[in-house]
C-alpha cells in the first residue's frame, strides 16, 4: 500500500477495478450474500421452498434435538482429530524418510502421491470393495486357514469410521507429504551441518530444531487437513452412504439429506450455520496469527 | 572382478584414513527402504486390486482372491462400464459422463483460470482501494463450508435459467476455483520485482499491456500449474455436479457413485471396477504426465500463503 501514497479518487485504477469485478461479485453475492441468506432463513419455516415464517431458534432447538445430527457431529470429531494426527505424522514420516537422498525418490512420491489426484469417489469405491468381507482381505486371510477372521470395518458400526479413515488417509497424506516436503527442503543446509558439529542425534535435531522451524508449514497444512475434514462428503457417499446405520452419518450429508432429500430446507439452513459457526473458531485463529502478526512483513 | 573383490576386503580391514564409505545393506538403509516400501505397498494396493478385478470375469471373483492375477483375462466388463452400463434410465454407460465431464471440465478451467489470473494481478499489481479487504473476504470464503451456500445457489441458478444446466455448473466452479487460484497468482505475482511493473508503468504501459505483454508470458508455468490444479479438481468433483446438474448431464463422478451404489441388480464388481479405473484415468494421467509440475503447483499454493 506504502508506494501508493498519492491521494486515490475513484477513477485511480480504473481498469484494475473493472477487471476485479468478478472477484467483487464472487466475494459479495457468493460469499457474503449467500452466507447471510441461509443464516437467515435458518430462522424460519422453510420445508419444501424457503418461506419467510419466522419461527426464531425453533429450528435449532429441533437440531440440537435430533439424534441423527448427534451422531454425525461425534463422527465428524472422531474422524476430523484421528485424520489431523495420522496424516500430519504419517505425511511428515513419509517426507523425512524421502528427504535422506534416497534412490528412486521420485518413484517414491509418485506413488505417495498419486492417490490425492483421484476423486474421494474412486477412493470411497476402491475401498469399499478391498474391504468387502466377502471377498477382500477378510475373505482372503480366512482362505488362508483361519476360519474365523473377521475384518468388516465397513458392516460393523464401531469400525466404520476406521475404515472410511484408512481411505481418507490413503487419500490425503501424499499432499501433506509433498507440503512437509517443501518444507524440509526450504530448511538451510546449515542447520543440518551445525548440529552434526554440536552431535545433536538426528531424531533430536528433527523435533527440536527442524519441526519449531517449519511452523509455517505445519499451519497452513493443520488448516489445509482441517478445512478438508470438514467438507468430507463424499468420501462417505461412495464408501459408505452413511451406515450401517447411521454409524458414518456426517454433518455435511445431513445438511444435504434434509435440503435436497427430505424437504427440510430449514432444519438444513440450520446444520449448515452450524457448521459455519465450527469453521470459524478454526478460522478466527489462525487468520489472526498469520495476518494479524504480519504488519511488519 | 577378483581385483575388486580383493580391494573391498582390503579396505574393510584397514581402516583407512577419510570418510567411511557408506555401505548399501547399511541398518540405517535397510530401515529406510524397508519402511518406503511398507509404505509404498499401502499407497499401490488398491489400484492393484482395482486392475485386477476388472480384468476379471465374475465366475473368477466368486471363487477367488481378489489380490490373485485373473487367470482368464477379459476385456468384457471394460466395454460394458464404458458402452452399455445402466445408471437409471440411461443404458449408455460411463462414455456419457465422460463426455459432460469434459464438457464441465474444459469451459470451467478456462474461465476460472482467466478470472483468477487477471484477480491475482490486480491484487499484487495495483493495489486499488479496498484489495486487501476483497481479498481477505475471497480466502475466507474459501473456508467457508461449500454446504451453506449451496441452497442460495440454486436459488440464483433458478433465477437466471441454468439450474440444471452445464452451463450453470460451469459458473459455480469458476466461482469456487476463484480463491484458491487467485492466491496462487497472487503469490506469483507478488514475486515478480516491483522494478519491472514500474519500468512498465514508466513507459506509458497500462492494465491490459502489462497484463498480455509482460505477466502473461512470464507466469506460464503457473498458469501449467493452475490448468493441472483445476483440471483434476473439477473432474473430481462430485458435490457440485450432483446438486447443479439434471440427470442426463450427470459428470462421470456423479454417474459413477451411482453404478457402483445402485441397490438394484446383481452386483457385477469386475464392472464397477471397470468404471471406476475408468473415471479415474483422466487425472492419473494428468499427474503422471505432468509429474513435478504437480507437485510444485501444490507447494506453491500453499507453503507461500
Amino acid at each position: 500500500m506504502s508506494q501508493n501514497g498519492k491521494p486515490s479518487g475513484l477513477f485511480k485504477n480504473l481498469s484494475a477495478k473493472i477487471a476485479a469485478i468478478p472477484m467483487v461479485l464472487t466475494a459479495l453475492v457468493v460469499f457474503v450474500g449467500c452466507t447471510v441468506w441461509t443464516i437467515v432463513f435458518s430462522f424460519t419455516n422453510s420445508r419444501l421452498l424457503p418461506r419467510a415464517d419466522w419461527v426464531g431458534l425453533a429450528q435449532y432447538e429441533r437440531l440440537w434435538g435430533t439424534r441423527r445430527w448427534l451422531i454425525s457431529i461425534e463422527n465428524l470429531l472422531i474422524y476430523g482429530s484421528l485424520m489431523l494426527i495420522l496424516s500430519l505424522v504419517l505425511g511428515f514420516l513419509l517426507a523425512a524418510l524421502i528427504d535422506q537422498k534416497i534412490r528412486f525418490e521420485d518413484g517414491f512420491r509418485t506413488i505417495f502421491l498419486y492417490p490425492y489426484a483421484l476423486s474421494f469417489i474412486v477412493t470411497g469405491l476402491v475401498w469399499q470393495w478391498v474391504l468387502n468381507p466377502e471377498f477382500g482381505i477378510q475373505n482372503v486371510v480366512r482362505s488362508l486357514g483361519f476360519g474365523n477372521f473377521t475384518f468388516d470395518p465397513l458392516y460393523n458400526p464401531n469400525l466404520v469410521l476406521y475404515g472410511v479413515l484408512v481411505a481418507g488417509l490413503w487419500h490425503g497424506s501424499g499432499l501433506v507429504m509433498c507440503l512437509m516436503l517443501a518444507g524440509l527442503r526450504g530448511i538451510d543446509e546449515d542447520v543440518w551441518k551445525a548440529t552434526k558439529v554440536d552431535g545433536i542425534p538426528t531424531w533430536k535435531t528433527y523435533i527440536f530444531v527442524v519441526i519449531p522451524m517449519m511452523r509455517p508449514v505445519f499451519v497452513t497444512t493443520l488448516v489445509l487437513v482441517t478445512s478438508g475434514i470438514i467438507k468430507l462428503y463424499d468420501l462417505i457417499i461412495a464408501q459408505t452412504g452413511g451406515g450401517p446405520g447411521l454409524a458414518s452419518e456426517v454433518p455435511a450429508k445431513f445438511v444435504f439429506d434434509a435440503m435436497f432429500v427430505s424437504q427440510n430446507l430449514a432444519q438444513g439452513f440450520a446444520a449448515s450455520t452450524m457448521m459455519l459457526v465450527a469453521v470459524t473458531f478454526i478460522i478466527i485463529p489462525w487468520a489472526y496469527l498469520e495476518f494479524g502478526g504480519k504488519k511488519n512483513g | 572382478m577378483a581385483d575388486t573383490v580383493i580391494r573391498t576386503q582390503h579396505a574393510s580391514h584397514a581402516h583407512a584414513a577419510g570418510p567411511r564409505p557408506r555401505p548399501i545393506f547399511s541398518r540405517r538403509n535397510i530401515i529406510i527402504y524397508g519402511v518406503l516400501i511398507v509404505l509404498a505397498l499401502y499407497y499401490l494396493l488398491p489400484i492393484y486390486v482395482m486392475v485386477v478385478t476388472s480384468l476379471k470375469g465374475m465366475p473368477e471373483i466368486r471363487v477367488g482372491n481378489i489380490f490373485a492375477p485373473p487367470v482368464e483375462i477379459t476385456f468384457a466388463p471394460w466395454v460394458k462400464a464404458w458402452s452399455s452400463v445402466c445408471t437409471g434410465l440411461n443404458c449408455d454407460g460411463l462414455s456419457r459422463g465422460f463426455l459432460n465431464s469434459l464438457k464441465i471440465t474444459v469451459p470451467s478451467v478456462f474461465f476460472s483460470i482467466a478470472v483468477a489470473s487477471v484477480n491475482g494481478y490486480a491484487l499484487s499489481m495495483w493495489r486499488f482501494k479496498g484489495a486487501n479487504v476483497l481479498f481477505t473476504i475471497l480466502i475466507i470464503g474459501a473456508f467457508i463450508p461449500y454446504q451453506v451456500m449451496i441452497y442460495p445457489i440454486v436459488v440464483l441458478l433458478r433465477e437466471i435459467g441454468l439450474y440444471g444446466e452445464l452451463s450453470g455448473l460451469v459458473l459455480v466452479h469458476t466461482v469456487f476455483g476463484m480463491p484458491i487460484l487467485t492466491l496462487l497468482f497472487r503469490n506469483y505475482f507478488s514475486s515478480v520485482p516491483e522494478e519491472l511493473f514500474k519500468a512498465a508503468r514508466v513507459d506509458g504501459a497500462g492494465f491490459r499491456t502489462i497484463y498480455f505483454k509482460i505477466m502473461l508470458p512470464m507466469a506460464l508455468p503457473i498458469f501449467v500449474v493452475a490448468v493441472i490444479l483445476q483440471t483434476t479438481a473439477i473432474w473430481n468433483d462430485f458435490l457440485f455436479g450432483a446438486i447443479y446438474t439434471r440427470p442426463e448431464n450427470y459428470p462421470m463422478t456423479v454417474q459413477l457413485n451411482n453404478i457402483v451404489n445402485s441397490v438394484t441388480g446383481v452386483k457385477e464388481y469386475n464392472v464397477n471396477m471397470a468404471a471406476t479405473l475408468l473415471s479415474g484415468i483422466v487425472p492419473l494421467s494428468i499427474y503422471l504426465i505432468s509429474g513435478k509440475l504437480f507437485v510444485r503447483g501444490i507447494a506453491a499454493g500453499a507453503v507461500k500463503g
